[in-house]
């Protein structure tokens, strides 16, 4: 079973967190179709969080299909995310890094490299939302 | 839905001076809400008004439903818990127990004993030698024994160190996750409440300054840095609570349900901690808006 921790300095909202350990558990393998996860109760228990909060990241993973609910015994896991295929991300991994690696000759510093990407990303994700 | 504390125009007024004045508000139900704000805004006189300790001057109050204290079957609905903690200190332990179980007919003798075990107090020790940690866990049992379905606690955890605290929170949420019940948390620790609230309410000069779910006002909250920008210009869904400018840079605090598209701003999100601070200060000029029932999701 899987044991949670929360990182109170992320400002990533505390459910959000609950499910995002729980995809990167199924990842590494640390989690499989199955599994129980902790019962609300043990994860009050140990992080001393709304138990609301953990109600609504079990619901986030059966949206995204990857647990579900057992009434009376506990939420399980059903299946593992169908991540980007690993060729697929190794290239891009690949591409990514000779970017910066010209970035860099190019004379710029890791401040420049973040702020060039952020925009980037921000005018990529941006297109088609508004 | 009923609320578990619904109030119209509540005041209460001690001589001269209004301790709570035009008080509207409507706290749902099934949740642990934290009620924050600067002293003085009226958030003991409310809990106390909603427990049926003070009589209200003017306006009106309900409480799941129902006028507070309005007989012993709602006065077992609700459990309370003032300020500092009270116990009664050349009583034992044990005799806080049984005064408990002889003046609440639902009480729950079982809880009260299980966690008295796991707190680790000495039934036989005198209320007035426990430590503030102890004594605080005591009054949480006893509130928690009565099985109410409404908890108001009134800075429970002010006077406690850290890790009293985070057990006396512990034990809290174990019985809400246990028992299903709504709670209403008064406090100034908004790291604690950040931790343990899923609905959070900002009372300053017994108005509401915001209410609503957590994860939705910190959704809704962003903090954007960028060249110096009129707020005026900002798109329509875009309001402003706090901004400072410089004479090249404008900060904003906006409540957007829209994305930020912007790519002028430097966009970031909003702690909890910022966002009650950006709420109680009395310079942000922040339109009132009217307080609504959050629907539980």
């Amino acid at each position: 079973m899987i044991e949670f921790q929360l990182d109170e300095t992320s400002g990533v909202a505390t459910y959000l967190q609950l499910v995002q350990q729980v995809h990167q558990a199924l990842r590494m393998g640390m989690l499989e179709p199955g599994d129980q996860l902790p019962t609300a109760q043990q994860v009050v228990a140990k992080l001393v969080i709304n138990p609301n909060t953990v109600h609504k990241a079990y619901r986030e993973l059966e949206r995204e299909g990857l647990a579900r609910a057992r009434p009376g015994l506990g939420t399980f896991i059903t299946r593992s995310p169908s991540g980007t295929d690993p060729a697929t991300q190794a290239r891009f991994l690949a591409a990514m890094t000779e970017w910066l690696r010209s970035a860099r000759s190019a004379g710029l510093g890791p401040d420049d490299i973040e702020a060039i990407y952020r925009t980037a990303f921000r005018t990529c994700f941006s297109e088609g939302a508004a | 839905m009923t609320a578990a504390i619904e109030t119209i125009g509540l005041g209460k007024q001690y001589r001269r001076t209004w301790a709570l004045r035009g008080c509207t508000l409507a706290i749902p139900e099934g949740r642990v809400v934290g009620l924050v704000g600067p002293n003085g805004a009226g958030k003991t006189t409310l809990l106390g008004l909603a427990a049926g300790m003070l009589a209200p001057t003017c306006g009106t109050i309900s409480v799941l439903g129902e006028p507070p204290a309005a007989g012993p079957a709602q006065l077992g609905r609700v459990g309370y818990v003032a300020q500092d903690t009270p116990a009664y200190a050349r009583m034992r332990v044990a005799d806080h127990l049984r005064l408990g179980a002889w003046l609440n007919p639902g009480w729950d003798g079982e809880l009260a004993g299980r966690r008295v075990a796991q707190i680790g107090l000495d039934p036989k020790q005198r209320a007035g030698s426990l430590s503030g940690g102890q004594r605080a866990q005591l009054a949480l049992t006893l509130a928690l024994a009565k099985r109410p379905e409404l908890l108001l606690l009134d800075e429970p955890v002010a006077s406690l160190d850290p890790l009293a605290r985070r057990e006396f929170l512990r034990g809290l949420m174990e019985a809400v996750a246990e028992h299903n019940t709504s709670v209403v948390l008064s406090s100034h620790l908004v790291t604690d409440l950040e931790r343990v609230c899923d609905y959070l309410i900002v009372l300053v000069a017994s108005q509401v300054r915001i209410a609503g779910e957590v994860g939705e006002l910190l959704a809704s909250h962003r903090r954007l840095s960028g060249p110096r920008r009129d707020p005026g210009t900002l798109p329509a869904g875009q309001a402003v609570v706090e901004e400072s400018h410089t004479d090249k840079q404008s900060t904003l605090l906006v409540r957007t349900d829209e994305p930020v598209l912007d790519p002028a701003w430097t966009v970031t999100p909003v702690g909890m901690e910022e966002l009650v601070l950006a709420y109680m200060n009395p310079a942000n000029d922040i339109p009132a808006r009217r307080p609504r029932l959050g629907v539980a999701s």
